[in-house]
C-alpha cells in the first residue's frame, strides 16, 4: 500500500507534460514509457491483432513529440492520449481497408491460434465474432468503456462525443450482442 | 451491466496479449529520438524567435487562414516571413543532419562511390630528343604538370577538405550520396570528332550548392553538376519558329578563362505553354512522412510548397495524395483542384513518423495514377522526400527498372528533394531521369516558388521527349574540345539514332544550355602535341564551319524521333544570356575542378556575372553573385 502511495505521489502526467513541452527529454521519455501500455491496449482492442497493435503503438510514440506541442491542458493528458490512440488505430483500419477490402480487424488467424493454445476457444471465438460484428464507432466505444473501464463521461471526453451518444452506443452494442446470441441459439 | 456486456468485457480483457518489452523499448527509443530532433529544430528556430514555432502560433494561424481563403497577395506577404525563418535555419552549419542510427542499410560513404582515377588530359609525355615543337607546346606541358595534381584532387579522388571532414564528423552520420562522374576530358577532334549527350533540365545541384554555401561550407566537388547549375537559370533565347517545339541558338565567343580558346554555346528555348490552353493534369503527390521529415526544412516546407502549387492548378486538374513511411497509404483520393479545402485539410493532417518504405509508396502512387488515367490528360507523380528508400527495396537498380517500366504507361515522375543529412541525390536523380521527370531540390520557400509556381508549366508539361544532342566538330577548324558538365548524361555515339535509348525531356518554356570549350587549330592553347608515328593528315575543308549540330527529339506520346540539324560557324559575339551562363560554368568549375581555368578565379567570375546580369526579373542572378562572393571568402 505504502509503495503504491509513493508511486502515486511521484509525478503527475500533467507535470511531466509541462516539462516535456519545455524541452525536458527525460520527462518526455517517462511519459511515453508510462503510457505505452495504454496505446497498445487500445490499438489491440480495436484491431484484434498484436503485430498491428505494436505498429500503431510505435507510430503513435514516434509522432508524439510533434503532437504534444498541440496538446493544451484543456483535457486530462490520458484522455487526450486515448483520443490520439483511437484515431491512430482507426486510421490503420482505414488504410488496411483501402488496400484489402475484406480487412476489418479481428479477422486474422492469430486470434484463433492463440485460442487453440489457451483452450479458451469458445470465449475467444465468440469475442472475435462479436468484435468483428461491431462497426468502428461501436468498437471504439467498447474499447474504452469495457476494455479500459472508463465511465461514459470519460469515454465521451476521449472521443469528443456527448455522454448521451456514448450511452446510446453502448445500448446499441448490447442490442447487437443479444442479436448475436439469438443467432447462436438458432444455429444450435 | 448486462451479462452480454460483462462477457464481452471479460473476453476482451483476457484476450489482451502481454506487452512485448522489446517492442515497447523500440517505440520509446524512437519517440525519444524524434523528441530530440524536434528540440534541435525548435532551438534553432528560437535564434530569431522565442515563440514556440509549431502549429497554433498566432502568425501561422493567420497565415493558415489567409492561405485557405486564397488571398494570393496576402500569401506572398506572409510567406516572406516564413523565408526569414528558413533563412536563419540555414545559417546553422550543415543544417540538421539528424542521427538516424537504425537506418544504415543502403548507405555507403559517398566518396567511395563510383570513383575512378582519370588521367590528366595531357599526361606528361617523354620529351623527344629532337626539338621540333614550338614554344607553345612546352608552355602547355609545364602548365599541365603543375595543374594536374590539383585537378585530380578536385575532380577524381576528392578527399573531403579539412573543413568538410570536420563538419561531417561533428554531425555524423551524414549519409548524403551524390551522383557524378569524372570531369569530361579534353578530346582530340581528329581522333573523336563526335560528342553525344542527353539534355538535362534538372536544377537540384544548384540548390544544393547554394544550401551548402549558405550553411558556411563549400559543397563537395561531387555534389557539383555544372550543367544543372547553368540550367537553374532561365535564359531568354530566341523564341521557336513555326511549329517547332523549341529553338536552337548557337553562338561562339572567346572563353573568359582562356584567351586562346573559344566557347561554343548552345541555347535551347522551349515553346512557352499558354497556361490557359493546356491539357488537364492528374497529379499524385507522393509524400515521404518518415520520422526524419519532421524538420522545419522538410515536411512543413513541403506542405507550404504544395500549397503554392495548388494556386497554379486549374479547376479540371485532379490531385491525389499518397504517403509513405513505415507503410504507405492513400491519404486523399483523386480530388478536383478547385476543392482546395479538402486538399489543404489532407495536407495539414500529414505527420512525420516511422521508417521509409519508399518502394511500396511508389507502387501505390503509380496505381493511383493508373486509376486516374484518362486520355487527353497528363499524369504525373511528384515524389517529395528527404532521402533514400530504406525499407522494402535492397536494389536501387530494380527500383529504376520499375520506374522505367511505368514510364511506358505515360505517367511522368518528378522528384522534389528536401532537407539535408541523408539526401540521396544519386537515387533521386536517376529516378527522375528514368521516370522522364525533373529532380529539384527545395531548401527555401522561395525555391518552392521558383520550381512550383514561376516555372510550374515547365515542370509539369513536357513539349519534347528524349532530346539528344550530337555535335560533330570539324577537325580542319577545331583541334580539341571538351563538353562542360553533362558528365552523367553522356551517350554512346550510336545511341543518338536509337529511339529506344532514353534521354532528357524539355518542358514548356524550359531553356537548356550546353557549352563546349574548343581549341581552334593553330591555337597556342592546344594541349595535345602531335604524335611522332601518326600521319599528320590535316583534312582540308573550306566550309569554315566549326561543327555540325544535330538534335533529336520526340513529340510527347510518339515513339519515333525527329531530327533537326544546323552547321555553325564562329559568330564571335555573345549575348548577356550566353555570357552569364559562361560565368556560371566558370563558377561550377571553380567549385568542382579548376583544371582548365588557369589563374581565372572567383573575382573574374563575379565580374563577368555582374556584367551579364541583364534584367534578372526574379533576382536569381543577383543571388548567384552573392553565392560566388561567399564561396570566394570560404575558399580562402
Amino acid at each position: 500500500m505504502r509503495l503504491t502511495h509513493t508511486m502515486r505521489m511521484e509525478t503527475t502526467d500533467e507535470i511531466l507534460v509541462n516539462r516535456a513541452q519545455t524541452g525536458d527529454a527525460d520527462a518526455f521519455a517517462a511519459l511515453v514509457e508510462r503510457h505505452y501500455g495504454l496505446i497498445f491496449r487500445v490499438a489491440f482492442a480495436m484491431l484484434g491483432n498484436r503485430t498491428d497493435a505494436e505498429d500503431v503503438a510505435q507510430d503513435v510514440a514516434a509522432s508524439l513529440a510533434g503532437k504534444l506541442a498541440g496538446f493544451r491542458a484543456e483535457a486530462k493528458f490520458s484522455t487526450w492520449l486515448y483520443r490520439v490512440a483511437t484515431n491512430a488505430a482507426t486510421d490503420r483500419l482505414r488504410k488496411r481497408q483501402s488496400r484489402r477490402k475484406a480487412y476489418d480487424g479481428w479477422g486474422d488467424a492469430e486470434i484463433s491460434s492463440r485460442a487453440a493454445q489457451q483452450e479458451q476457444s469458445d470465449n475467444l471465438g465468440w469475442l472475435q465474432t462479436a468484435m468483428a460484428a461491431l462497426p468502428h464507432d461501436l468498437r471504439q466505444t467498447v474499447t474504452l468503456v469495457l476494455g479500459e473501464e472508463m465511465t461514459h463521461a470519460e469515454a465521451a471526453a476521449a472521443l469528443s462525443l456527448s455522454e448521451g451518444t456514448v450511452s446510446w452506443r453502448m445500448s446499441e452494442v448490447k442490442k447487437r450482442l443479444r442479436a448475436l446470441a439469438k443467432e447462436e441459439e438458432r444455429i444450435r | 451491466m448486462t451479462d452480454d456486456l460483462k462477457r464481452l468485457k471479460a473476453a476482451l480483457q483476457s484476450a489482451m496479449p502481454p506487452i512485448d518489452e522489446t517492442a515497447k523499448s523500440r517505440a520509446v527509443a524512437l519517440a525519444k529520438k524524434n523528441f530530440g530532433a524536434r528540440q534541435e529544430t525548435l532551438a534553432a528556430a528560437r535564434l530569431t524567435d522565442d515563440r514556440p514555432k509549431e502549429r497554433g502560433g498566432y502568425l501561422s494561424g493567420v497565415k493558415h487562414m489567409l492561405n485557405k481563403i486564397g488571398l494570393k497577395p496576402a500569401l506572398y506577404a506572409t510567406s516572406s516571413l516564413a523565408i526569414i525563418g528558413f533563412g536563419i535555419l540555414l545559417v546553422n552549419p550543415v543544417g540538421f543532419s539528424l542521427p538516424t542510427p537504425e537506418r544504415h542499410t543502403l548507405s555507403k560513404p559517398a566518396s567511395v562511390q563510383k570513383k575512378s582515377l582519370t588521367l590528366p588530359a595531357a599526361a606528361p609525355v617523354m620529351e623527344p630528343e629532337v626539338i621540333v615543337e614550338d614554344n607553345a607546346g612546352d608552355v602547355t606541358m609545364a602548365y599541365d604538370m603543375a595543374e594536374a595534381p590539383s585537378g585530380l584532387i578536385a575532380g577524381a579522388i576528392a578527399p573531403p577538405s579539412i573543413e568538410q571532414a570536420t563538419r561531417e564528423s561533428l554531425y555524423a552520420p551524414n549519409r548524403e550520396q551524390f551522383s557524378n562522374a569524372p570531369t569530361n576530358p579534353l578530346k582530340i577532334t581528329a581522333d573523336e570528332p563526335v560528342s553525344t549527350f542527353s539534355i538535362d533540365v534538372d536544377t537540384a545541384s544548384y540548390a544544393y550548392v547554394r544550401s551548402a554555401i549558405m550553411g558556411g561550407g563549400l559543397p563537395r566537388a561531387d555534389a557539383v553538376r555544372i550543367e544543372e547549375m547553368i540550367n537553374y537559370f532561365p535564359y531568354d533565347y530566341a523564341a521557336p519558329q513555326g511549329d517547332l517545339p523549341f529553338s536552337t541558338t548557337v553562338s561562339v565567343f572567346q572563353t573568359p578563362w582562356n584567351a586562346n580558346t573559344k566557347l561554343v554555346h548552345i541555347g535551347i528555348q522551349g515553346r512557352p505553354a499558354a497556361t490557359l490552353d493546356r491539357p488537364p493534369l492528374d497529379l499524385v503527390f507522393l509524400i515521404d512522412t518518415s520520422g526524419s521529415m519532421q524538420d522545419a526544412g522538410k515536411l512543413p516546407l513541403l506542405k507550404q510548397s504544395f500549397r503554392l502549387l495548388l494556386s497554379r492548378l486549374n479547376a479540371d486538374d485532379k490531385v491525389s495524395i499518397v504517403t509513405y513511411a513505415g507503410s504507405s497509404g492513400v491519404v486523399l483520393e483523386p480530388t478536383n483542384a478547385n476543392d482546395k479545402q479538402t486538399i489543404l485539410a489532407a495536407l495539414d493532417k500529414l505527420e512525420a513518423g516511422g521508417s521509409t518504405a519508399g518502394q511500396q509508396g511508389l507502387q501505390l502512387a503509380y496505381a493511383q495514377a493508373g486509376k486516374m488515367h484518362e486520355s487527353g490528360r497528363i499524369g504525373r507523380i511528384l515524389l517529395a522526400t528527404d532521402g533514400d528508400f530504406n525499407v522494402g527495396i535492397s536494389d536501387p537498380e530494380a527500383l529504376k527498372k520499375y520506374v522505367e517500366n511505368k514510364r511506358e504507361g505515360g505517367t511522368y515522375l518528378s522528384v522534389l528533394g528536401f532537407g539535408r543529412g541523408n539526401y540521396n541525390d544519386a537515387l533521386m536523380q536517376s529516378l527522375a531521369q528514368n521516370g522522364n521527370g525533373t529532380a529539384s531540390y527545395i531548401d527555401t520557400l522561395s525555391e518552392a516558388q521558383k520550381v512550383l509556381v514561376d516555372q510550374a508549366s515547365g515542370a509539369l508539361f513536357p513539349i519534347a521527349n528524349d532530346v539528344k544532342i550530337q555535335v560533330e566538330f570539324n577537325p580542319a577548324m577545331v583541334a580539341e574540345y571538351r563538353l562542360i558538365g553533362y558528365e552523367t548524361r553522356q551517350l554512346a555515339r550510336e545511341d543518338f539514332n536509337n529511339d529506344k535509348v532514353d534521354a532528357g525531356d524539355i518542358g514548356a518554356g524550359h531553356t537548356v544550355t550546353a557549352i563546349y570549350e574548343i581549341t581552334p587549330v593553330g591555337s597556342p592553347a592546344i594541349r595535345n602535341a602531335a604524335l611522332r608515328y601518326q600521319p599528320d593528315t590535316q583534312p582540308a575543308d573550306a566550309s569554315g564551319e566549326l561543327g555540325f549540330l544535330k538534335l533529336r527529339y520526340k513529340t510527347p506520346g510518339q515513339t519515333k524521333s525527329q531530327l533537326l540539324t544546323t552547321p555553325f560557324t564562329d559568330t564571335n559575339a555573345a549575348t548577356d544570356e550566353a555570357r552569364f551562363s559562361a560565368a556560371i560554368a566558370g563558377f561550377g568549375q571553380l567549385l568542382r575542378d579548376k583544371k582548365y581555368l588557369g589563374d581565372w578565379s572567383y573575382a573574374e567570375a563575379i565580374a563577368l556575372a555582374n556584367s551579364a546580369k541583364g534584367a534578372d526579373p526574379f533576382g536569381y542572378r543577383a543571388e548567384a553573385v552573392t553565392l560566388m562572393r561567399l564561396a570566394q571568402s570560404l575558399s580562402k
